[in-house]
Parts: C-alpha cells; sequence; structure tokens
C-alpha cells in the first residue's frame, strides 16, 4: 500500500473520529457566533424579519450609559471574586493536601457545590446574606461585627455576588489539588535543609511550581467572571427581586439579556455580545503576555 | 484552504436561513382564519402563560373541554416567560394562545408579536360590553383589541389591627388623604429594635407600588397614547413623600432587608407576627390570609385615596392573546370567550364555594373582569363572614373596582416600567435624587416610546 493512501485513510479516521465534535462545535457554537455576529448589524425585534443597519447598535453602545455602568459593575466583580476566587482555593486546595484521613470524603464534599446550580445556591444565598435574619450575619455578631444588609445595601451588592461564587470554587480547588501533587517532594526537602519556612516555601517553590494551574484558572475564572448571569439574576432580577434591583447589581450579561428578551432589541444584544468577546480577548491576551513571563511549565527547560 | 471556505460559506448561509425563519408567519388578523360563531374549531390548542392549579382555573378548562371536545387542550403550564414566548413564535412554533398580564399587551401589540382580536370578537359574537371598561382599554393599541381581559386586581390598605391596638392608634388614622398625618401614624406604629427595624408602620410597597403613589398625587406615570410621563413634577413629589416615609421606618437598605424577612404567604405571616402594621395590597392576598385567623390575624382595612380623599386604586390582570403564527386561532379565540363568559365564571364561583366549603373558610369575592359575572358572583356568594375585619376588606376590594385605573397601555410599556422601577430603585438607594432619578428614566423611556411608535 502506498504510504499516501496510508496517510489519507489515517486522516479519514482522524476526521471521522472528531466528528461529533466537528458538529458540535459548527452547530452550537460556531453557528450562533456567526448568526450573532450578522445580527448585530440588523435592528432585529424577534418577531419581523432583522432589517440591516449597518454599525447603528455598536454606536448606540457607546450612548447607552447602562452599557458601561453594567460594564464597571461586572470589572468590579471580577476584580473581587477573581483573585479572591484565587487565594480562597489555593488556600482549600492547601489543607486539603494535608488531609491525611478521610480524603476522599473532604475532595468530595469541596466540590459538591459545583454540583448545586448556581440558580439554587443564589436564591439559598438571599437567606443566608439577609442582613438581619441571617446567617452570615449572626455568625458576624458573634464577634461583635455588625453586618451590612448585604442584599439591599448598594454598595454590597457586588461584594455579595462575589461571595456568592467562591460557592462555586470546587472546581478550582481540585485543578489546584492536582498541581500541588505534581509539585516534586525533593525540593521541599531541600529548602527545609537550607532553612527556608513555610512562607518561603509557599512563595518560592509551590506558587512557582503550580504557575501553570494558577494561570489557567486565572484566566478561565475572569472569562467566567465577566460572563456571570445566573447568580445576578436569581438573587436580583428573579420574579420576587426584580422590582427592587438596584443598578449597582446590573452586570453585562444580565442587561444583554433584559435587551435582548424584555425589550426585544436582538440585535443591540448581539453587539453587547460582541462587545464583551473583543473585551475578553484583549484582557485574556495581556493575562497571556503577562502569563508569559512567570509562568513554569514542566515541559520547557 | 478550500475546504475552510466552503465550511464558511455554509455557515453564513446556515445563519441567513436560521435568522430569516424569523420571518416567518403571516400578518392576518387572529379572526380572518377563525370561523364564525357556530363553527366547530377541531384539532390542537396549545396553551401557553397559564398555570391553571386552582379551581377557578380546572372548572374553566373543563367548560371549555366540555364545549368544544373536538380541541385536544395542551397547556403547557407555567407563568409567562418573555423569552420562552418570544424564541417559540420567531422559532415557527407559536402556541395557540397565550396568557399573559395586561400591561405586557401593548408592547407585545407594538412588535406584531400578537395579532389583533377584532375579527375573532365579531366573528364569534364575543359581547365586550360585558368586560370592565378599564380592563378592556389596557389591552387596546390605536383602535384594535389584542386581548380578552381577564381577572381584575385592585388595592386597599390592609391593616394588622393588633398594632394599632398597641400604639392607641385608630383605624380612622390609615389614610392616605393627609401626607404628613399618615407619616407621623407611621412613625407612630413603626418600632426599631437595635437599630434595625422590628415593625414597619406603613410600607408604601415601593418600588412596585410607585403608580399608585403618582396616582395618589394625581398624575399618571403613562399618558394617554402611551407617551411617559414620568418626571411629572407631581411624580417626583411622590416620589419623595414614598421615600420619606421609607426613611423615616429605617432607611431603604433596612427596611428592605426586614421586609424581606416576611413570610408572605405563610401562617406566620408579617401580619401575624406584628412585623407590619399597614400595607396596601390586592385583593388575592386575602385569600392567602384565611389561614392566618387562627393565628391570631385581626384584620381591618381602608380603602386607598388620592390626596383629595377620593377612592383609587391601580389595576391589574391578564389578557389571553393570540400570537402571530399561531397555528390554531380559531380554537383559540372560542378559548378566550369560552373562559371569560359569565357562565364559565359562574362554574369557576361554584368551584370556589365548593373549595371554601371543604376547608372551612369563606368567600373573599370572585374578581373577573367581567362586570356581568361579578356582579351575579357577589349576590350570589357573598355573605357575611363572622369577621367583620374580613367583611370590611372584602367589600372595600368591592368598592375599588369602580374607581381602578391601570397604566394606559404604551408600545414601549416594558421601557418605561424599566425606566421607572430603575429611577425607583436609584432614588431609594439614595444614589440619585428623586428629580434626578426621574428626569433620566423618562429621557430614556422617551427614546424607546419614540422609536417604538415610529416602527
Amino acid at each position: 500500500m502506498p504510504r499516501s493512501e496510508l496517510v489519507r485513510r489515517e486522516n479519514r479516521a482522524g476526521w471521522f473520529f472528531v466528528l461529533p465534535w466537528v458538529v458540535g462545535f459548527l452547530v452550537f457554537t460556531a453557528g450562533p457566533m456567526i448568526a450573532s455576529l450578522v445580527l448585530s448589524f440588523t435592528d432585529y425585534q424577534m418577531i419581523r424579519s432583522p432589517n440591516p443597519v449597518g454599525f447603528d447598535n455598536y454606536r448606540a453602545l457607546f450612548d447607552d450609559p447602562r452599557v458601561l455602568k453594567s460594564l464597571s459593575n461586572t470589572f468590579v466583580y471580577a476584580a473581587m471574586f477573581v483573585p479572591l476566587g484565587t487565594v480562597a482555593a489555593l488556600g482549600l486546595a492547601l489543607m486539603l493536601q494535608r488531609v491525611g484521613r478521610a480524603s476522599g470524603f473532604f475532595r468530595t464534599a469541596f466540590y459538591l457545590p459545583e454540583m448545586t446550580p448556581a440558580v439554587a445556591a443564589g436564591a439559598m444565598f438571599l437567606l443566608l446574606l439577609n442582613g438581619q435574619q441571617g446567617l452570615v450575619n449572626k455568625v458576624l455578631g458573634w464577634f461583635g461585627i455588625n453586618g451590612p444588609n448585604w442584599t439591599t445595601d448598594p454598595n454590597w451588592l457586588k461584594p455579595s455576588l462575589a461571595i456568592v461564587s467562591l460557592w462555586t470554587l470546587g472546581g478550582t480547588v481540585v485543578i489546584y489539588l492536582a498541581a500541588l501533587n505534581g509539585v516534586p517532594r525533593q525540593l521541599y526537602e531541600a529548602a527545609e535543609l537550607d532553612g527556608a519556612g513555610p512562607i518561603t516555601r509557599l512563595f518560592r517553590i509551590t506558587v512557582p511550581m503550580i504557575s501553570g494551574a494558577l494561570f489557567f484558572t486565572v484566566i478561565t475564572n475572569t472569562i467566567a467572571a465577566m460572563q456571570m448571569f445566573d447568580q445576578a439574576y436569581t438573587m436580583f432580577y428573579g420574579p420576587q427581586q426584580k422590582a427592587a434591583a438596584s443598578e449597582e447589581s446590573l452586570v453585562y450579561m444580565v442587561y444583554l439579556f433584559q435587551n435582548a428578551f424584555q425589550f426585544f432589541k436582538m440585535g443591540f444584544a448581539s453587539a453587547m455580545a460582541w462587545l464583551l468577546f473583543v473585551i475578553i480577548l484583549a484582557i485574556t491576551f495581556v493575562q497571556v503576555r503577562i502569563g508569559n513571563r512567570y509562568v513554569y511549565y514542566h515541559g520547557e527547560r | 484552504m478550500r475546504n475552510k471556505g466552503w465550511a464558511l460559506a455554509g455557515l453564513a448561509a446556515g445563519a441567513l436561513v436560521v435568522t430569516s425563519c424569523a420571518g416567518v408567519g403571516s400578518k392576518d388578523d387572529a379572526g380572518g382564519k377563525a370561523g364564525s360563531a357556530g363553527s366547530t374549531p377541531t384539532g390542537t390548542l396549545n396553551v401557553m402563560g397559564f398555570s391553571g392549579e386552582d379551581e377557578v382555573a380546572q372548572s374553566r378548562i373543563a367548560a371549555f373541554k366540555a364545549a368544544y371536545p373536538s380541541v385536544t387542550v395542551k397547556n403547557n403550564k407555567g407563568d409567562f416567560d418573555a423569552q420562552q414566548f418570544l424564541t417559540a413564535v420567531s422559532s415557527g412554533n407559536a402556541p395557540d394562545v397565550v396568557y399573559m398580564a395586561r400591561n405586557l399587551v401593548g408592547t407585545y401589540a407594538a412588535k406584531g408579536a400578537i395579532l389583533p382580536l377584532d375579527d375573532c370578537i365579531k366573528n364569534n359574537d364575543i359581547d365586550t360590553g360585558q368586560y370592565r371598561e378599564a380592563a378592556l382599554n389596557e389591552v387596546k393599541l390605536k383602535d384594535k383589541t389584542y386581548g380578552i381581559p381577564e381577572f381584575y386586581t385592585v388595592t386597599v390598605n390592609l391593616i394588622n389591627s393588633t398594632a394599632l391596638a398597641s400604639t392607641g392608634v385608630q383605624t380612622a388614622d390609615i389614610q392616605t388623604t393627609d401626607w404628613d398625618k399618615l407619616e407621623q401614624t407611621a412613625k407612630k406604629l413603626y418600632k426599631a429594635k437595635n437599630g434595625r427595624p422590628a415593625r414597619i408602620g406603613y410600607d408604601p410597597r415601593m418600588p412596585d407600588f410607585f403608580p399608585l403613589w403618582a396616582l395618589n398625587n394625581g398624575v399618571e406615570l403613562i399618558k394617554p397614547g402611551g407617551e411617559p410621563n414620568l418626571n411629572d413634577p407631581k411624580a417626583v413629589e411622590a416620589l419623595t413623600y414614598a421615600i420619606k416615609l421609607v426613611n423615616d421606618q429605617g432607611g431603604w437598605s433596612n427596611f428592605k432587608t426586614f421586609r424581606d424577612t416576611f413570610d408572605i404567604f405563610g401562617e406566620k405571616n408579617q401580619f401575624t407576627q406584628d412585623q407590619l402594621a399597614v400595607m396596601p395590597i390586592e385583593n388575592w392576598y386575602l385569600n392567602v390570609l384565611l389561614d392566618s385567623r387562627r393565628n391570631g390575624l385581626k384584620l381591618q382595612s381602608t380603602m386607598f385615596t388620592d390626596r383629595q380623599g377620593k377612592p383609587i386604586s391601580t389595576l391589574g390582570g391578564s389578557a389571553w392573546v393570540v400570537p402571530k403564527g399561531a397555528k390554531n386561532p380559531d380554537a383559540a379565540c372560542k378559548w378566550a370567550k369560552t373562559l371569560t363568559a359569565v357562565d364559565t365564571w359562574q362554574k369557576a364561583a361554584e368551584a370556589r364555594m365548593q373549595t371554601v366549603a371543604k376547608d372551612k373558610t369563606f368567600f373573599t369575592g370572585l374578581f373577573t373582569g367581567n362586570k356581568v359575572a361579578d356582579e351575579q358572583i357577589k349576590a350570589k356568594y357573598l355573605k357575611p363572614s363572622g369577621d367583620p375585619g374580613f367583611d370590611q376588606a372584602i367589600s372595600n376590594y368591592y368598592a375599588s373596582l369602580d374607581v381602578a385605573k391601570p397604566l394606559n397601555p404604551s408600545p414601549a410599556g416594558a421601557e418605561i416600567e424599566a425606566a421607572w422601577k430603575n429611577a425607583v430603585g436609584k432614588a431609594l438607594g439614595g444614589k440619585a435624587t428623586p428629580q434626578a432619578a426621574l428626569d433620566a428614566a423618562q429621557t430614556e423611556a422617551k427614546a424607546a416610546f419614540d422609536k417604538a411608535s415610529q416602527g
């Protein structure tokens, strides 16, 4: 059999194997993306057929003060959630790594919240975070701290959202745990012999050695934070709450959703989606540039 | 490279197909295809937005099925959901008849999402005179009728007399005519503990009830014709006053936090727990409160009035509409007719009376939106209950029926609502003055209105 024939057959088999993914990608990802790109240049009210308007929707993005407001809300939320989430997840992973007995149980326990639908978590946290009767402020009260009105004070809405998001940190914890287990033991032993304390070891060995995992989760968590919808929607825009929703909790995706399905501005909503795409792309690009300088990959020399 | 090009072309074509599907559907009047009053509809009737759980709904569905056995009713239960509805219509899978709040009808009609029902009304001899005029006006846009109205939600003050007794406040003091006096009363009834509210005296129900307070001050937030009127000086004044009431009772964030702890639908609710003295609320709430009597609820009620002392109320309710692309408009039309007919409401009232007898409670009124049905049902079933407070409340709700006023329908209804709610939220949270917040909301709402009225 000539070699090229073999290559072709292997190619065909390869394509055959990835076909389900390719079809899925085209139908469920690329298709809608292109559709939304097309729609972003139209005035589309869902009912009548779309009407091309050129760059009007993109111009309108800059005229609508709430686009900027929701974007800045989202940035503030992300700026709180991503660092807080990274530190908290790393702390949990370090603790989990040390748990000898019943480690399987604890790992499962910390991952479980990831299985809770965000909507359920949002509803639950509305109770926990209630300023007067909520558990969070009750516990703070034991230490003499007069907790804020997490769910109603406009200044505390975004921190509340960040706290709720911490609930679903299990995935990040598991990634860190795997990375921590990959750090060679002898590095610690050598450092200990040299007299390095636990803090030094953490910052000189652990963090650099798992920087690949840290970098990955910072990027994915940033993207997730920019696209956050469920928690904000359930907590502040659900049927019970929406009347009292404050502009301070209006995150970008919620505003996008409102435009699409409440105000019939599907074209404008599509333009919003593409603006967010560009922003996320830019943020990720910057992160990668910074990351390349500091991140250590095991495969590299 | 060439393959990639083809793939992209295919995708682009796919996208176009997806988007152009949205244009499917005719501009026909729902009645155009509908048969006459005597015609027999067949096939399937897909209903959307109608939870239909209680006996009033069940008996009416049964009445339709009995009248039109050849129609298969498929009820996709659950409340109206804009996203679900719009995607169904734009993907060509429109339901046949949809149940939505009347205040949404103007917006959906202006967008062409629902069909005018004038032919449906004519061909099926639907007597629109039986419906309350205010409800019918809510479903009209530019002289066309887009919905068949049902239910009539009105508002009066409900009072927890335990709170009044403990503070020496008289029932007559619960009034909205004299603002200064109401503020004093609210302060007297308000109770704080550890710097937080322990009992709210008078809950003005902000932000939802801003239209009611505007009405109280003599102004409508939406002008006849649908133009927003959000920063009318009287509306600003009303908002300023309502916020003052909230600030007198702990300030917005404490007030709202406390209110969030109420178990509104529970037997141990804010009234029985003495967490609230008075609030204006809609008539459906009386049924919720029936069970609270055994937990010591002593209810009283006064009318909600404007500042001249004339009783007023906002108005809510639902409507049956037929979406664009409905496949069985004939059955849809007959559904709307049957469910809102006097005979059907009679059956619903009978079913309600059975439930009432079973639960050993009493009838609190049924506000159908159908004037004839309301009067017949009231005459037949409304008896003194033995609880004078409830009787007073029921009679107040009945008295509100004739004065209730809805927000005027507008092609930009959804945007106007979003604008004022956002403004009220901002002002309550102290992020803007009532004037500034409502000015901004007016600009926004006006722009949406201008755009919606053009196209």
